[in-house]
């Protein structure tokens, strides 16, 4: 066992009645998880097992999770609305025998040893838990293509960066399957009044006035979904402390005018990944963060190798799972992120992914750089920057543009913002191509989605 | 418009978003001379692939690519046969 204690335990020691995590359907009620579950008669037998959840509703994703650890010897956390194909990916990346479906859907036809139900409300536990295993917390990388590459978590590395959070109300865009959110369930979990999910079918107006009921102190989510909620009628439904930004680049744009339209919150963006953990939070409102933080003697160790920023602290994961899996950290220790970063004075900023870049003529552009300067101009929102293909120069730079509400979609805009552009660019950074398009499009975990 | 004109009203219209000086566009002129860079033709290539919906320089069969601009011209008014 971990000193730390099992989830359910550390979760009991979060103190206070009344806590709890709430999402559309459902509200899970903290004080009665000493004598209650989700899993019934079944958590039984996942005892030393190794355990797929894939449930729909995040409540039940919570109850489950604080069933399981210390249960299981693994717990694969399934990304939200994974179809059998994808499971039967993941169950043998992970070596998975047994699987936690959702007691309101159809159990998935995958083949695994044991298969159990979890259903909410509570009900009572049908024998005493017997925790016995540091159990391993697995997911998958964000990577978009190819087989599933899972890392190996536990409780006490998902969980190293907290800091007491008693009193707060939190509230999250993310899906607690993936590190994002389930960062925001542990620490909620771990100390704070309550916590207010998402539901995968409700408009973000609707989620804002939920978040504006519960009286959420604390909401996260990425750049993406801060654009969405400033474009949005219900914006002002809620009221936060402390807005934070993770996931994505924040530029400056995005963190001006979160500031501007919440001027009572502290606005935070935070760097964190599925492999390194969270390695920073930057609070000074300004995008990127102080080349201070670059260095080697603390609890976080950050270094650039190649332009690419490395991480070493207690937060990473233990590894990759599978056989003839790569190593996950280089020979010091240090988890290689593959976000690229450039250095201006004494500020570090995030240029883009090592992957990512446009190739124009032999000159590389990394989306994110030219969607930092189309999100400075006044009329821009939001905005995706993909590479077009040409004869010419192989690629050229093109982009898609959100405007800001009451700015006529016309060809006047169009050249002032590309003017903006090519005035803040090199040419060959500049959109040769730009279109206005009513949103763009996300994928489940709240990111960008990039053209391959 | 023709082909030759909305070539040459592509041509300008680049060279102006790019701040490029233009020679005067006699069909003799080599398009090295132009006082146009290669970023100004890819971008030229891809707006008259819009604008005329052919793109030469892709399907282009024997390899021959224009050198003035005349013979870019009667390059794209082969393509567009």
């Amino acid at each position: 066992m971990s000193n730390l204690g099992t989830l359910f335990e550390r979760t009991a020691a979060g103190g206070g009645r009344g806590r709890r995590i709430a999402t559309r359907a459902f509200t899970l009620e903290l004080d009665r998880l000493a004598d209650c579950g989700c899993l019934g008669e079944g958590l039984a037998r996942l005892d030393s097992r190794c355990v797929l959840l894939a449930v729909g509703d995040m409540a039940k994703a919570a109850a489950a999770l604080i069933e399981l650890d210390g249960v299981t010897r693994r717990i694969v956390l399934c990304p939200p609305g994974a179809d059998a194909q994808l499971l039967i990916a993941l169950a043998r990346a992970a070596e998975a025998d047994a699987l936690v479906y959702d007691g309101d859907a159809p159990s998935p036809e995958i083949d695994v040893a044991i298969r159990v139900a979890c259903r909410l409300p509570l009900a009572p536990l049908a024998a005493p838990r017997a925790a016995r295993f540091v159990t391993e917390w697995a997911m998958p990388t964000s990577g978009t293509s190819g087989p599933p590459k899972l890392v190996a978590h536990t409780l006490a590395t998902l969980t190293a960066a907290f800091r007491p959070a008693t009193g707060e109300r939190w509230a999250t865009f993310y899906d607690v399957r993936r590190y994002g959110g389930l960062q925001i369930l542990l620490r909620s979990l771990l100390g704070a009044e309550s916590l207010t999910l998402t539901d995968p079918n409700e408009g973000v107006d609707a989620f804002l006035g939920r978040i504006g009921q519960a009286r959420a102190t604390h909401i996260s989510g990425t750049p993406s979904h801060w654009r969405k909620v400033l474009m949005s009628g219900g914006a002002h439904r809620i009221a936060p402390q402390r807005v934070r930004l993770s996931g994505e680049i924040a530029d400056d744009a995005v963190l001006a005018a979160l500031r501007a339209l919440y001027p009572d919150a502290h606005v935070e963006h935070a760097y964190a990944s599925t492999e390194a953990g969270v390695a920073f939070v930057v609070s000074d409102g300004r995008a990127g963060f102080p080349a201070s933080l670059l260095r080697e003697d603390g609890e976080v160790a950050l270094r650039v190798v190649d332009d690419v920023l490395r991480v070493r602290s207690n937060r990473a994961a233990l590894r990759y799972l599978g056989a003839g899996a790569p190593a996950l950290e280089d020979s010091d220790g240090f988890v290689d992120t593959g976000d690229v970063v450039a250095r201006n004075g004494d500020r570090c900023l995030f240029v883009g992914r090592r992957g990512g870049v446009i190739n124009v003529g032999g000159a590389k552009v990394h989306p994110e750089e030219v969607e930092a300067a189309l999100n400075a101009h006044r009329a821009v929102r939001a905005s995706r920057v993909f590479a077009r293909r040409n004869p010419i120069t192989g690629a050229l730079v093109a982009a898609e543009v959100v405007l800001s509400e009451g700015v006529a979609a016309d060809e006047a805009t169009k050249r002032d913002i590309l003017a903006a552009c090519r005035a803040a660019l090199p040419a060959y950074k500049a959109p040769s191509f730009l279109n206005f398009v009513a949103e763009l499009p996300m994928t489940d975990g709240g990111k960008l989605v990039r053209h391959g | 418009m023709s082909t030759r004109l909305t070539i040459l009203a592509a041509i300008r219209e680049v060279a102006t978003e790019q701040a490029k000086t233009l020679a005067p566009l006699a069909d003799d002129l080599p398009l090295m001379e132009t006082g146009l860079d290669s970023l100004c033709f890819a971008i030229l290539v891809a707006r008259l692939e819009e604008a005329l919906g052919a793109d030469p320089f892709t399907s282009a069969g024997d390899g021959r690519l224009p050198s003035t601009i005349g013979e870019l011209i009667a390059f794209y008014e082969n393509a567009l046969v």
